[in-house]
């Protein structure tokens, strides 16, 4: 009975949590959980390639951070009545933004997926990074958007007309947004797509030899994770009402990687433990102490040392043992 | 169903910091960058504003208050999200601590518009300076282009015709070059922008040599900085090309790193140990005691000024209940800068006198700068005209 | 001409200083298959330990040792309650883990140095620039640490081609679980292989720290770039190690100096600046790129 319930149970959990928050006195809350979500949203995509299809991408942050510039820029036009490469006018529509995101977050990861998955093991992780530095060093150079000190999004965006600037509103859609893509990736993860990914990353000669073309499903794969990177950006960028070259950085896609080995690579919960428990730990150690990098350190440490299969691993256990 | 909740309240408290803070003292939140290479400006800052406050004995103005500090480790995101816990949990309604232009852009705006007031005490992006200004928004450092004009004028005054200018590529970098230009009027032979990253500037170096300016102009603030002036020097061009520094390269702690090096350097400032007023005089004892072993920067200045500034406003509003009161109370600048001449100007920016100084041996042996002359007097910054406040 | 010389002895001092980084780097990528985020903290502890003990005792030589034994002593402390523990787990586990040893590390020399950068004077003798060339004046520091490299270069080539240690390094990186059948003290081996790199970055970081700044957070500056030189050289071989850095710093320091004049002979002078200063930041990554899609293990891959 509670698995089926639980994730019901929570998302009435997260939908109650602005009154809860507010009840509380704890109003920063809504915002430290909106932000767990985005990030969920981001480790979950990574973890369709890394834990579920086994393609370790150091690059992801590349396609949360196109994600976050494409609202950034289309914005920036909008604000500035310009247009982009002199034809696509601005806007501040997230019915816009937020699918212009994904797509140009799909056709860089199609782009790089193409070159990079001829590779595989050390190299794949070294290539990935390489073309995710490159996307970095060109936006910290794109003087036109603000460089290295990135773009403001005053006003925010809209959607039917409501501006996302409220933040409860602005919590709601992230909220839809990360149900729905959830809901998503379960379904994937149970299709035949989803089979066929786990056969390759367990044993890529035999399905091979059951006709099928590696390379095509991986770079599926591939591209679906960077939309869903590409979505975490766009409402990353939404909510902060900023986009900035950080969001691009290697130690952002380190900061995915490490969400979804302290969640348990390859659970589908994973990505949501392992962001919450980082941003929770980080917020909690930053406001107890300047020196929260050193326990943050040795939490990660203990965690990767002592636990097998992460956060989600721990709990499987616990659960055994009490069967 | 009472327990449920109160574990719920438990778990959700685990994740932020208990809100239950007495109402008594005044609270000034700082989100600062401690950690990482440029950790020593954080701190600086930081231990500036504290030392206005013991001064005092825990009090601004006669009023108790406290100092929350967190670390924003040069992150956007994490900045944003102390911001949010410091007004809205925290009902904090004082806010500063900034020292990247990057992070004071997302964190800014969020800050104002909560009716809650952000005093700068360093970045000071054009972006806030002009049409966009801000009546919560107070700076008491210095616009960014104003700290590199200031260097243009010298340049200019120092007779020089032409000049080399390298700055790092971001937009703080961006603007000191602008502001250089703005003010110096002469010509240009070389304009490069180096990697924020970068530890070698030998290929900087040659084309210098190459180049052969009257003058150079550099911005890079901290780490950045003590590396391309010991290699400017050990490629032999300190003796060859003169240089002239505007402030962030040329802080305490980069002179003090750069030992010998550095004397005969000559640079910008708004403010230098060797000021003849009793303010600066104050607190460089108060420094010298808290922390014998530190050289005071300019940054911790302005992090004590920001205190002075507060203590003003509170001396005159007995407290924050009324912030259309203390906002006017603060306005008036209405104390003794360390620096001499301060008051905001329309964009609630510092109108403040700017100097030409020299990197000298000081009395310990280690380079200090001694003051010149006054460049310019009661400046405040392009922008200013284009406020509507 | 003595433009283009001298900024030729700039990339090969670049390239040195990464081939130093990358040797023990891609001796314990090869042989132990551990890919160590930390090992620009190691470089990091040289350059703070050398430059506070030179100070402390006045005298700019005894850094040297200092730094070598801080960065071997921490290079072991850590392999021995670390990263021997990571030898068998994916490579995941071992980024995590060597991922927290930098915040670990970088926090803990905080606490101990404090957050301002340190400041190491260079000896008189080695201060005033010597004349290369006619009109090619260039630091004497600079050649010493350009010789130092190609000493530390030649050393590594006669330990790992005509040693016992060095047979055995080399069969590791080829046949790991061919040594470890045949009874070899693989553990032994694999503490002593990562005191080595541990050495090296110890002595890059000394090298470094009259140079450039000495600060907390110093070590991820250059990390990456040594990685890019360890996948391009291919893992595991030295010899890689050294073509790829000096051709990286060679090429990195040549883009920097001449791309932004060069573009702007055909475009705006900002344009030029911008686009210039945006290839030459791209440069080495796309050369990375390039270079694992012609040959995906690296220039000079390991046989087996």
């Amino acid at each position: 009975m509670p698995r089926k319930l639980l994730p019901l149970l929570l998302i009435v959990a997260l939908a109650c949590l602005p009154f809860v928050a507010d009840w509380l006195d704890q109003r920063a809350l809504q915002s430290l959980v909106a932000r767990i979500m985005i990030y969920a949203i981001a480790a979950a995509s990574l973890n369709l390639i890394l834990g579920f299809g086994g393609m370790v991408s150091f690059g992801h942050a590349a396609f949360f951070g196109l994600g976050n510039y494409a609202v950034g820029i289309l914005y920036f036009h909008f604000a500035d009545s310009t247009s982009l490469f002199g034809f696509i006018p601005g806007t501040d529509n997230f019915l816009i933004t937020f699918p212009a995101a994904i797509l140009v977050a799909g056709l860089f990861a199609l782009l790089i997926g193409l070159l990079a998955l001829r590779t595989e093991g050390v190299q794949f992780i070294m290539i990935t990074l390489a073309f995710a530095q490159m996307i970095f060093a060109f936006f910290v150079s794109l003087n036109g958007y603000g460089g290295d000190d990135g773009l403001i999004i005053r006003k925010a965006n809209t959607l039917f007309g409501m501006s996302l600037r409220n933040k409860t509103t602005i919590y709601y859609v992230i909220l839809a947004v990360a149900v729905g893509y959830f809901f998503w990736l379960h379904r994937v993860k149970g299709s035949s797509f989803g089979n066929i990914l786990a056969g390759i990353r367990q044993n890529e000669k035999r399905m091979v030899a059951l006709g099928i073309n590696p390379f095509r499903y991986k770079l599926f794969a591939f591209v679906l994770a960077g939309m869903g990177a590409g979505a975490a950006g766009a409402l990353m960028a939404v909510f902060l009402r900023f986009a900035s070259p950080d969001t691009l950085a290697w130690t952002k896609s380190g900061e995915f990687m490490i969400m979804v080995i302290l969640g348990g690579v390859g659970s589908f919960v994973g990505p949501i433990w392992g962001a919450a428990t980082f941003l929770v730990l980080h917020d909690y150690l930053a406001s107890w102490t300047e020196h929260w990098q050193l326990f943050m350190g040795l939490l990660l440490l203990f965690v990767v040392l002592r636990t097998k299969g992460g956060i989600a691993g721990a709990i499987e256990s616990f659960r055994a043992r009490f069967k | 169903m009472t327990i449920h909740k109160y574990a719920l309240a438990l778990a959700l408290t685990l994740g932020t910091t208990l809100a239950s803070h007495a109402q008594d003292p005044v609270e000034i939140g700082m989100i600062t960058t401690l950690s990482g290479p440029a950790g020593y400006l954080g701190q600086d800052i930081r231990d500036g504003l504290q030392l206005a406050i013991d001064a005092e004995g825990g009090k601004l103005g006669g009023v108790d208050v406290e100092l929350v500090v967190e670390d924003d480790a040069r992150k956007p995101a994490n900045a944003r999200q102390i911001a949010e816990r410091f007004v809205f949990d925290d009902d904090i309604k004082l806010v500063t601590g900034i020292i990247f232009s990057n992070i004071a852009g997302a964190v800014v705006p969020d800050v104002v518009d909560s009716d809650a007031i952000y005093i700068s005490p360093n970045a000071a992006p054009s972006t806030f300076a002009g049409e966009n200004c801000n009546a919560n928004y107070f700076v008491t450092s210095w616009q960014n282009d104003s700290l590199h004009e200031a260097s243009g004028i010298a340049a200019k005054e120092l007779g020089y015709k032409n000049a080399f200018v390298l700055a790092p590529n971001y937009q703080a970098g961006k603007d000191a070059v602008t502001g250089f230009k703005r003010m110096f009027g002469g010509e240009i032979v070389g304009e490069i922008y180096t990697q924020l990253d970068q530890t070698d500037y030998s290929a900087e170096m040659a084309q210098i040599r190459a180049a052969k300016p009257d003058v150079v102009f550099q911005f890079h603030p901290g780490g950045l900085g003590i590396a391309f002036l010991r290699q400017y020097q050990q490629a032999g061009l300190l003796a060859e090309i003169p240089m002239v520094l505007s402030e962030p390269s040329s802080d305490a702690v980069i002179l003090n790193a750069l030992g010998d090096a550095a004397i005969g350097l000559k640079t910008t400032a708004h403010w230098s140990p060797d000021f003849d007023n009793a303010a600066s005089k104050e607190m460089m004892a108060a420094w010298k005691k808290a922390y014998p072993d530190r050289p005071l920067t300019y940054y911790a200045t302005q992090g004590y000024d920001t205190g002075l500034a507060i203590a003003s406003a509170l001396k005159q509003t007995g407290g924050i209940d009324d912030l259309d009161a203390f906002k006017d109370a603060l306005r008036k600048a209405d104390f003794q800068s360390v620096r001499g001449n301060f008051s905001f100007g329309q964009n609630q920016h510092p109108v403040q006198d700017w100097y030409l100084l020299d990197v000298v041996a000081g009395e310990d042996g280690k380079p200090t700068t001694k003051t010149v002359r006054k460049l310019v007097e009661n400046y405040g910054d392009v922008y200013a005209k284009d406020c509507k406040l | 001409m003595t433009l283009i010389f001298e900024q030729l002895l700039n990339g090969l001092l670049y390239g040195v200083m990464l081939f130093l980084m990358a040797a023990g780097l891609t001796l314990i990528f090869g042989i132990m298959g551990v890919i160590n985020l930390a090992h620009g903290s190691l470089y990091m502890v040289g350059a703070l330990a050398g430059a506070w003990v030179a100070n402390a005792t006045g005298n700019f030589w005894l850094g040297l040792p200092a730094a070598m034994a801080a960065s071997l002593l921490v290079g072991l402390i850590i392999e021995m309650t670390v990263i021997q523990r990571l030898y068998d787990r994916p490579h995941l586990d071992q980024v995590l883990a060597t991922f927290s040893l930098i915040l670990i590390l970088n926090e803990l020399a905080v606490l101990l140095i404090g957050r301002q950068p340190i400041f190491l004077q260079l000896p008189e003798a080695l201060t005033d620039p010597i004349e290369l060339l006619p009109g090619l004046p260039y630091p004497p520091f600079r050649l010493l640490i350009i010789l130092a490299g190609l000493l530390v270069a030649l050393g590594l080539y006669v330990l790992i081609n005509r040693t016992r240690i060095g047979m055995l390094v080399r069969a590791g990186s080829t046949h790991r679980d061919m040594v470890r059948a045949l009874g070899v003290n693989i553990k032994g081996l694999y503490t002593a292989v990562f005191g080595l790199g541990a050495l090296l970055a110890g002595l890059a970081g000394f090298m470094m720290a009259p140079i450039g700044a000495v600060q907390i957070g110093m070590g991820e500056q250059i990390l990456l770039t040594t990685f890019v030189v360890v996948v391009i050289g291919g893992v595991g071989s030295v010899k890689g190690a050294f073509v790829a850095g000096i051709a990286l710093g060679v090429i990195d320091t040549s883009l920097r100096a001449f791309l932004p004049g060069f573009l702007r002979q055909i475009m705006d002078g900002p344009d030029a600046d911008a686009l210039g200063l945006g290839i030459a930041s791209m440069g080495i990554y796309l050369l990375m790129a390039l270079v694992l899609l012609i040959r995906p293990k690296g220039l000079f891959p390991m046989k087996g």
